[in-house]
Parts: C-alpha cells; sequence; structure tokens
C-alpha cells in the first residue's frame, strides 16, 4: 500500500517541480535577453532600462517608493474591507428580502460595468481625495462579492433546508450553521478576486488623482515619474504594483484553502 | 375490525395510532394532482413501507406527515410524546441522499438536530456519540462526510435521525443509490434497530424485494395521483434473518406485491 503510493506520488511530485520551475526558467531567460539587448544595443535608461538598474532604482528610491507602497496598500485594504463586507451584507440582505434584491440588484450591474476610470474624476471633485480613491477601490471589488455569496446562499441544499425546517431551526440559526458555511467556498472565490481589483481600482483612481497634481500612492508616483522621463523609477514602481498583487493574490488563495481544506472538493488532493 | 366500535374504543385505537392521514391530497402549483385522497393508519412501533412507482406521491406523503410540505385537502395526525420540546423531535427523517453537512465532522453532523433544539453542547456530544455507536460507526466521529463511503454516510444519515429519540422513523428511499450488499446490510441492520428500539418506521421504497424484507405492513401506490391499491400484511417468523431472503414464503409475498402493483405500471403515461 506504501510503496504503491509512493510509486504514483513520485511522477506526480516531479510533475509538480517542472511546473514550479519552467516559469521560473522562462523568467530568467526573458530578463537575461533584456538585459543583453539593453548593453549590446546601448539603449539609453530613458528609453528602456535594464532589469539591473530598475533593481537598482528600486534599491535607490526604496524611501519615497516604501511610503507609496505602503499607501496604495492601505488604500487596497480599506477597499477590500468596504467591499466584503459591502457585498456579503448586501447578499444576505437580498437573500432575505426578494423586494430588496428587486429593487437594488440592477443598480449594482449599473455600478459594476460602468468603467471606474470614468468614475474617478467625478469623485475626486465630490470627495475628498482619499475617500474618493478607497470609493473607487470598493466599488470595482464588491460586485464579485455580493454575485458570488449571492449565488452560494442560493445553493444550499434543498434537503439540508428541509433538515433545518424539520427540527425548528429558527432563521438566525439557520443563516448560521447552513447558509453561511454553505456559501463560504463562493464568498472565498468572489474575496480572491475582489483582493486583485481592490488593488487595480485604487490604482486607477490614483492615476485620476496624480492628474490632478495630488497624491502619494504607487500610481501617482508612474504618473509623476513619466512626466519627469524617470523611466527606471517607472518601472520599479510598477514592479512593487505587480508583486503586491501577487501577494494580495497568494495571500487570499492560502485562506481559502486553509479554511476550506477539511471538506470543498476544490482544496482537496486530486487523488481523493 | 368489530362493527360498530364505541367512541371510547376509537379514542382507545387513535391512541395507539402512530400517524393517521385522512383524506389528505396535494395539488401542485402547476395544477398536478400528485396525491390522494389518501387515508392511512399506522399503529405505534409498526414497520411499513410505502410501495409504489416512481413520481407516485409516496415521497410527497412522507414530507406531508413529517410537515415539510402542507396537505391541500384532509387531516394529518402524529403522535407526538410527553415531554416533547421541539415541534418536529418526535420525528427521524431519513432522505434519499446522505444530506450531510459536509463542512462539518461526522459528529457534529449527528449532533445538529439536538444543536438546533438547544441541547448543551456536552450533552449533544455524548448522546450523538451514543447514535453513532448504534449503527456502528463509533470510530468515525471525528471523520468528515467526504472520508466515508456511501454505506457509512447512510448510517451516518440513520444516526442522525435516531439521534433524538423520535418515536416515528420517516425514510425516504434511504438506500436506494447504494450497491445490494451494501444494501442488504443495511436492511439487516435497520431491521434489528427497530427491534431493539421500537420506533415506528415509514419506509418509501420502489423495491418489492426489500419491501418485503423490512416491512410488517406494504402499502402499494397507484401512479399519479397516489392512492392505496393495496394493503398487505407481511407474517413470518419474527426475527428475519438472511434465512428469511431465501425463503419459500419470501418468495410469495414478492410474488403478491408485485402482483398487487401491476395495474400501477400498465396503461401509466407519465412515465
Amino acid at each position: 500500500m506504501n510503496a504503491q503510493t509512493a510509486v504514483i506520488a513520485k511522477p506526480s511530485g516531479a510533475q509538480r517541480a517542472v511546473r514550479f520551475v519552467l516559469p521560473v526558467v522562462v523568467f530568467a531567460a526573458g530578463l537575461l535577453a533584456w538585459e543583453l539587448m539593453v548593453r549590446i544595443k546601448d539603449i539609453p535608461p530613458y528609453v528602456l532600462p535594464a532589469p539591473s538598474v530598475i533593481v537598482l532604482t528600486l534599491i535607490k528610491d526604496w524611501a519615497v517608493l516604501s511610503q507609496s507602497l505602503a499607501t496604495t496598500l492601505l488604500t487596497t485594504l480599506e477597499g477590500f474591507v468596504a467591499a466584503s463586507i459591502g457585498g456579503i451584507a448586501l447578499a444576505l440582505l437580498f437573500n432575505q428580502s426578494k423586494w430588496v434584491e428587486y429593487s437594488l440588484f440592477p443598480y449594482a450591474v449599473v455600478l459594476q460595468v460602468t468603467p471606474v476610470i470614468a468614475i474617478a474624476p467625478l469623485l475626486l471633485i465630490y470627495l475628498e481625495q482619499q475617500t474618493a480613491v478607497v470609493v473607487c477601490a470598493f466599488i470595482v471589488a464588491f460586485f464579485p462579492v455580493l454575485s458570488n455569496t449571492t449565488l452560494g446562499l442560493n445553493s444550499v441544499d434543498r434537503n439540508l433546508a428541509g433538515l433545518f425546517q424539520l427540527y425548528g431551526a429558527s432563521p438566525p440559526q439557520t443563516l448560521r450553521f447552513l447558509k453561511l458555511p454553505a456559501a463560504l467556498p463562493y464568498i472565498l472565490g468572489g474575496l480572491r478576486i475582489a483582493g486583485g481589483l481592490s488593488l487595480i481600482g485604487a490604482v486607477v483612481a490614483e492615476i485620476a488623482a496624480g492628474t490632478a497634481g495630488a497624491g502619494s500612492g504607487l500610481a501617482y508616483r508612474i504618473a509623476e515619474s513619466g512626466y519627469r522621463l524617470n523611466i527606471p523609477r517607472m518601472f520599479a514602481a510598477l514592479l512593487l504594483l505587480s508583486l503586491a498583487g501577487i501577494v494580495i493574490y497568494g495571500v487570499l488563495a492560502l485562506v481559502s484553502h486553509l479554511v476550506l481544506r477539511r471538506w470543498h472538493e476544490s482544496a482537496l488532493g486530486k487523488e481523493s | 375490525m368489530s362493527a360498530a366500535p364505541t367512541s371510547s374504543a376509537v379514542e382507545a385505537s387513535l391512541t395507539a395510532l402512530a400517524v393517521s392521514l385522512r383524506g389528505v391530497t396535494k395539488m401542485y402549483d402547476n395544477g398536478v394532482m400528485a396525491l390522494g385522497p389518501l387515508d392511512l393508519a399506522v399503529r405505534k412501533g409498526e414497520f411499513i413501507s410505502l410501495l409504489g412507482p416512481s413520481g407516485c406521491g409516496k415521497s410527497t406523503a412522507l414530507r406531508i406527515i413529517a410537515g415539510l410540505s402542507a396537505p391541500s385537502s384532509g387531516t394529518v395526525r402524529v403522535a407526538r410524546h410527553e415531554g416533547e420540546v421541539q415541534p418536529g423531535h418526535g420525528i427521524g427523517f431519513v432522505f434519499q441522499e446522505p444530506t450531510l453537512m459536509p463542512w462539518a465532522s461526522v459528529r457534529e453532523n449527528v449532533r445538529l438536530p439536538l444543536k438546533l433544539g438547544g441541547v448543551s453542547k456536552a450533552e449533544g456530544r455524548v448522546r450523538a456519540d451514543e447514535a453513532l455507536a448504534s449503527v456502528g460507526l463509533a470510530d468515525f466521529a471525528d471523520a468528515y462526510p467526504r472520508e466515508l463511503s456511501g454505506g457509512m454516510k447512510m448510517r451516518v444519515s440513520l444516526a442522525r435521525a435516531l439521534v433524538t429519540d423520535p418515536d416515528i422513523l420517516l425514510m425516504d428511499e434511504p438506500f436506494a443509490a447504494l450497491d445490494e450488499i451494501t444494501r442488504f446490510r443495511l436492511n439487516n441492520d435497520l431491521l434489528a434497530l427497530w427491534r431493539a428500539l421500537g420506533k415506528t418506521v415509514i419506509f418509501v421504497t420502489h423495491s418489492v424485494f426489500e419491501s418485503v424484507y423490512l416491512s410488517q405492513r406494504i402499502v402499494v401506490m397507484t401512479a399519479r395521483p397516489g392512492r392505496i391499491q393495496a394493503d398487505i400484511r407481511i407474517e413470518t417468523v419474527e426475527p428475519r434473518g438472511e434465512e428469511f431472503r431465501t425463503s419459500a414464503a419470501y418468495s410469495d409475498y414478492c410474488r403478491r406485491v408485485s402482483a398487487a402493483l401491476a395495474p400501477s405500471y400498465s396503461g401509466q403515461s407519465t412515465l
């Protein structure tokens, strides 16, 4: 039994290693080609900086960039928390009353399909800048939470609902012990999307705010460095944004995996 | 039945009844008549099977008895036992699927009815473990449903139905999705539990063989709308065991029940 599982596990382990190693190799090769091309053709850094220059800029400008990173991350976090609470709360409200759902759902869709970059300048006029940026992040991120939670709450096993009814469960008991756990995988899926989207919302708003001449986030740094033809710093800020997005996604995926690993199909190994 | 029973005799026979349905019908919202009118009296401690073709309303009848669905007309009486805290606790229900919460351990699944009824956690865990032991799953209390086989999940479902110590056990084709070997074993275990606990069991099935093996009484239902076609009593040496399954009496009963069921299938247009 043990020997057998070991035999089966071996190729899948090797496969996993390959899946991890291959993208890294591609990435390294790409960087190397980039570096070589810039050096051989002697391209000036204000046209295309070499990767080594970008890293050096990142280190040199760390004081400014880390400040901006913190600002952007805080905005993203605030937008994400607002979107999570707002999306889940609204979905619960929709689940309680069809009337509320019919009245409000079209507006949630309108908010979602209107490009946020077009709303941002208006928000910046009517709201304080920091508030406007958070609201942008919220608008972009809350819809996936809302729609996924709604889907989850509607996916409760009919027989389980009957069982709760049979044993006289009160509405709060049904919500806590049946609906929320059943919806949890969907909610976590929504949050995973919302994490990345709130970063996008924050960046969009910062760019809009940056053109108005105010702000201190990473996106504002990119816009500002663009005006000053400080291309290496643009790349360095972009690198940080990219890393922030990857980390946000990774953290949320990890949380989702840890919460669901005991029972949900999505978090189980293929063999079980 | 004696002719012209006195009113006190009627009273006495009513108290001996676990479930009585009078003129119960069920019409769906789309106007389809699913059930009835149905008259059914089930004595306390009886093991009765509702047997019929699919879509004959036997599951609907069960849901009406459980209170999960309201009859369109007619009256339903379900005997309640003394000291019952919450409505429904006198009834245990086993669905066609195990219907377990995948996010909770086996013990928590079995404890659910007690938790909803406000029983303390400590007492609930003790009683859940007892119920699990009674279905032979004492060692699996901490497992999750996905780690169990189909037959074991059904046992958990049975343990959950028994945990409130109900008088009446309603079972809606509980073993239909299982393989035959598992099904035979669960049949035997169910009979043993019924003999030990003395519950009233109403068992819905579409298997002639299963109903004859298990029941004291088989109510054969017609195709939609479901009515009673025949009411057959199975009398044999108790306790039944595997030898009953291979006896001549068993095959005789199977033949009789199949014959009673045949009109439901002939000329049926709903399939």
